[in-house]
C-alpha cells in the first residue's frame, strides 16, 4: 500500500509536466496531467493518444514532457504503451535495465471510450503493467467539440447541435469504468481533479499494482462545455456533488465508493453553469432534465448498492 | 555448417527468426501468415528464444506494438499477410517516420473485395510508399535470406527503416522446398547485438517520441528521409557482400537471368519468375535470345540501376501480380517506365497483369508472353500495352 503524501510534500517535488505548453487557459488536462505525475514516486514512462494534450504538449522542438514520453496515433496509445512495457520486460529479463519503471497512457475520451477503445482492450485482456487515464471532457475537443459516445445526454455539440427539432445529444454515455471493471483488471477508479487528494491516492494505489489499472478523470473543458476558463475545478466538483461524476474505485471486483456527497446536489446545478446545456432550460425540454436526473439517481442507486454488496 | 532441410516458406521464415532471437514480437493471426507466428510462439513457449511475445487484438494493434517496443530500445518483429497488412496502413508510415527498424515478414496475398486467401502481391504494392524497405523472395531459401540480410539492412546506422520482406502466399509460404539452413552461431554473428538509438528507456536522456511539427519543419523531415532512401542500395549491397562470404549465395538489387545478350525480356517478381526461367531457357535452346530480371530490392526501388540493365533490350514485358487500378499500368510497370525514360534508345514495354488472387502462372504464359515479344520485335507492332493474361473472356 503507497504511503499516503501530503499536500506540502507534493508542493516540494519537481513538475514533471513543464509550464509553457500550449493548452487553452483554464483546461483541465494539465492540471490532471501535473496531479498524476507529481502523485507518482517511480520512474515514469508515458504514451499519449493523438488529442489536445498530445498537440499542446510536444510541438517540435519543444517538449512540455519531462519524462520519456511517445505519441504514437489517435487509437492506440494502449497498443504502443503495451509494446513498450513489453520491451521493458524482455531487457529487464535480459539484464539489459535495472530500474523499476512504471508506465502511464493518457488519452481523451475520443481517443479512449470510441477509436482508442479496442486497443484499450486489448491491452487491459492481456495483462500489460500499466496504468491508462482517460481525461474524459466528453467530446472531440480537438477537432472542435464533436460528439463521442462519453459526451454526456443533452449535450450540445458541432456535430449534434441542438437545433430546432434535434435537442443535443439523444443517446446516454458509455459508462467505460464499469466496461474497463468487466475486464476483470485489478485497479478501476473515477477521480477528478477537484477531488485532488483522491486522484492521487488512486494513482499511487494504481502504481503500487501489478498489471493493467484504469483511470478515468473528468476533465472540464471551457471551449466544449461553454463555461469560464476559471471554472475548472468548480466544474469538476460540481460533477461530483450532483453524482453525475461518483468518485469510487474497483480493486479487485471490490466495489468502493471514495466521497459521498454530504448533500446530493441536483443536476441541474451542474448543467446551468455551462452553454452545452443551455438549450435544456427551454420550457420544451425541461423534461430532458429530469431524465438526466432520473438516468444518474439510478446509476448512483446502483453504485451504492454495489458496493453494498461487498460491504456486508 | 550448413544444414540441408525440407521445409516450407513459413517454416524456412521463423526459423531465421528464431535464429535472431529478437526481444519482442507482436503476433496476430492471418491466412498465410498463421503458420509463421505459430511456430515462433512455439520457440517462445519451448523457451528457445529470449522474445517476450505480445498477443494482440488485430494487426493496427501489432504495428502499434512494434512502433511502441522499438522506441522503447530493441529489436522488434512481426508478420503479416494481405488484410491485415491493409488494417496497419496508417501505422507503417508513422513506423518509417519514426525511423524505427522494425523487420516484417509479409506472406503476399490477395485483397478483399472479393475476398481470397491466396497469393497475389496487391497487399505489399499497396504499401510501396509508405517508407518501408522492401525485399521480394522467389523461394524459401531467399525468404530466409532475406529475413536475415533485412535486420542488418534496417538497424544500419545511416538507415534505421523498417523493412518488409515478401513472399508469395501458398505458393511458397506452405510449399516444401529444400534448402539450407545456417547455424544459429552464425546468424547471430551475421545480425548483431542490436544498437538502439534514442531509446525511451534510457530514463537519463528523456526523449519525446511522435511530436508535432508543422509547416515550419515537415517538409525538412520529409526530405531527410528520402535522402536516407538513396542510401538504402548500398547498404543492401555491403550486407549481401558479408552474407556470400557466409552462405555462398550471392544477393544484389535485383536478379538478372541471361540478360547481358538477350534482346527479349521479361520483368517478374518472387515465386513466378522460377518458373519464367526455365522458359526462358526454351526460347534460348531455340536460339532465341530471351533473358529475364528479379527485382529484390523494390523499395526504394533502384530506378538507375535497373534502367543501366534494361537499355539494351529491343522488348520488354512486365508481369505484374497485381493491378494499380486507375494508373492504367500494374505497378512494376510503372516503375520500370520510369527506369527507361531518361534513356534515347529505350526497350518497347509492355504490361500483363497474371495471377490474381493466386490464380496459376503457367510456363504456357511465359511462353505466350515471350513468343509476342518476339513478334514485336519481328513486325514492331504493339498488340496490346496491358492486358489481363490466363483470365476467363
Amino acid at each position: 500500500m503507497a504511503k499516503a503524501v501530503t499536500l506540502k510534500e507534493l508542493s516540494k517535488k519537481e513538475l514533471l509536466f513543464a509550464p509553457g505548453h500550449r493548452l487553452c487557459a483554464g483546461c483541465g488536462a494539465p492540471i490532471v496531467v501535473k496531479m498524476v505525475l507529481l502523485a507518482s514516486d517511480y520512474h515514469l514512462v508515458a504514451a499519449n493518444a493523438t488529442g489536445c494534450l498530445e498537440v499542446s504538449s510536444c510541438i517540435s522542438d519543444y517538449t512540455a514532457w519531462k519524462i520519456p514520453w511517445i505519441h504514437n496515433a489517435f487509437e492506440n496509445a494502449a497498443a504502443t504503451l503495451s509494446g513498450v512495457e513489453t520491451m521493458y520486460r524482455s531487457l529487464k529479463k535480459q539484464g539489459k535495465i535495472d530500474k523499476e519503471i512504471k508506465f502511464i497512457a493518457f488519452g481523451g475520451d475520443g481517443g479512449t471510450y470510441d477509436i482508442g477503445f479496442q486497443s484499450l482492450s486489448g491491452a487491459m485482456e492481456r495483462g500489460h503493467d500499466m496504468l491508462y487515464i482517460c481525461y474524459d471532457n466528453g467530446a472531440y475537443m480537438n477537432t472542435g467539440i464533436q460528439r463521442s459516445s462519453a459526451t454526456p445526454f443533452g449535450a450540445d455539440t458541432t456535430t449534434r447541435p441542438a437545433g430546432s427539432v434535434v435537442p443535443g445529444k439523444t443517446e446516454q454515455r458509455k459508462n467505460l469504468t464499469k466496461i474497463m471493471a468487466a475486464h476483470n483488471i485489478p485497479y478501476v477508479a473515477q477521480a477528478s481533479p477537484s477531488h485532488w487528494a483522491d486522484l492521487v491516492r488512486k494513482v499511487r494505489k494504481a502504481l503500487e499494482i501489478t498489471g493493467p489499472k484504469f483511470m478515468n478523470i473528468v476533465t472540464p473543458c471551457n471551449r466544449g462545455w461553454r463555461s469560464r476558463t476559471d471554472d475548472a475545478i468548480t466544474l469538476s466538483r460540481l460533477a461530483v456533488d450532483t453524482c453525475y461524476w461518483p468518485l469510487y474505485e474497483i480493486e479487485n471486483g471490490v466495489t468502493k465508493i471514495t466521497f459521498r456527497p454530504r448533500e446530493k446536489k441536483p443536476i441541474a446545478d451542474f448543467l446551468k453553469t455551462q452553454g452545452r446545456f443551455k438549450h435544456l432550460f427551454k420550457p420544451e425540454n425541461e423534461v430532458l432534465i429530469g431524465k438526466i436526473q432520473e438516468s444518474i439517481d439510478r446509476e448512483w442507486e446502483k453504485l451504492q448498492k454495489e458496493e453494498a454488496c461487498f460491504a456486508s | 555448417m550448413a544444414k540441408i532441410v525440407a521445409v516450407t516458406g513459413n517454416e524456412a521464415v521463423a526459423n531465421a527468426l528464431k535464429q535472431v532471437n529478437p526481444d519482442v514480437c507482436a503476433a496476430y493471426p492471418i491466412t498465410p501468415q498463421t503458420e509463421m507466428m505459430q511456430r515462433f510462439s512455439s520457440f517462445v513457449s519451448d523457451g528457445k528464444v529470449k522474445t517476450e511475445i505480445i498477443l494482440v487484438e488485430s494487426e493496427h494493434s501489432s504495428m502499434s506494438a512494434c512502433v511502441g517496443a522499438c522506441a522503447a530500445g530493441g529489436r522488434v518483429i512481426t508478420a503479416t499477410s494481405s488484410q491485415g497488412l491493409a488494417l496497419m496502413y496508417e501505422i507503417l508510415y508513422i513506423a518509417s517516420g519514426t525511423r524505427l527498424p522494425i523487420v516484417m515478414p509479409v506472406v503476399n496475398r490477395a485483397l478483399s473485395a472479393p475476398l481470397n486467401i491466396h497469393g497475389d502481391h496487391s497487399d505489399s504494392m499497396g504499401a510501396r510508399d509508405t517508407g518501408w524497405i522492401q525485399l521480394w523472395s522467389e523461394n524459401a531459401q531467399e525468404a530466409y535470406d532475406n529475413t536475415i540480410q533485412a535486420f542488418r539492412i534496417a538497424e544500419h546506422m545511416d538507415i534505421r527503416l523498417p523493412i518488409m520482406i515478401n513472399m508469395d502466399g501458398f505458393i511458397i509460404s506452405h510449399s516444401i522446398e529444400r534448402m539450407e539452413y545456417l547455424d544459429d552461431d552464425q546468424v547471430q554473428n551475421f545480425v548483431g547485438e542490436f544498437k538502439s538509438l534514442n531509446p525511451l528507456l534510457d530514463l537519463e536522456h528523456p526523449v519525446s517520441y511522435g511530436p508535432l511539427i508543422l509547416t515550419d519543419y515537415y517538409m525538412e523531415f520529409r526530405k531527410a528521409q528520402d535522402d536516407v532512401e538513396s542510401k538504402v542500395p548500398g547498404v543492401v549491397l555491403d550486407v549481401a557482400k558479408d552474407f556470400e562470404k557466409l552462405s555462398g549465395r550471392t544477393y544484389g538489387l535485383f536478379e538478372t537471368y541471361r540478360l547481358d545478350d538477350a534482346e527479349i525480356a521479361l520483368i517478374i517478381l518472387n515465386s513466378a519468375a522460377g518458373t519464367s526461367k526455365d522458359v526462358v531457357d526454351e526460347f534460348r535452346d531455340k536460339g532465341i535470345k530471351a533473358g529475364l530480371l528479379k527485382p529484390r530490392l523494390y523499395r526504394p526501388f533502384p530506378y538507375k540501376e535497373i534502367g543501366e540493365a534494361l537499355k539494351h533490350l529491343k522488348a520488354v514485358c512486365v508481369l505484374d501480380r497485381a493491378d494499380a487500378f486507375g494508373g492504367s499500368f500494374g505497378p512494376v510497370y510503372m516503375d520500370i517506365a520510369t527506369s527507361l525514360y531518361p534513356y534515347k534508345e529505350r526497350p518497347v514495354l509492355i504490361n500483363k497483369i497474371y495471377g490474381l488472387g493466386g490464380r496459376d502462372y503457367l510456363p504456357d504464359h511465359a511462353k505466350l508472353v515471350l513468343n509476342e515479344l518476339v513478334e514485336l520485335v519481328g513486325n514492331g507492332t504493339v498488340k496490346s500495352y496491358k492486358e489481363y493474361i490466363g483470365v476467363r473472356e
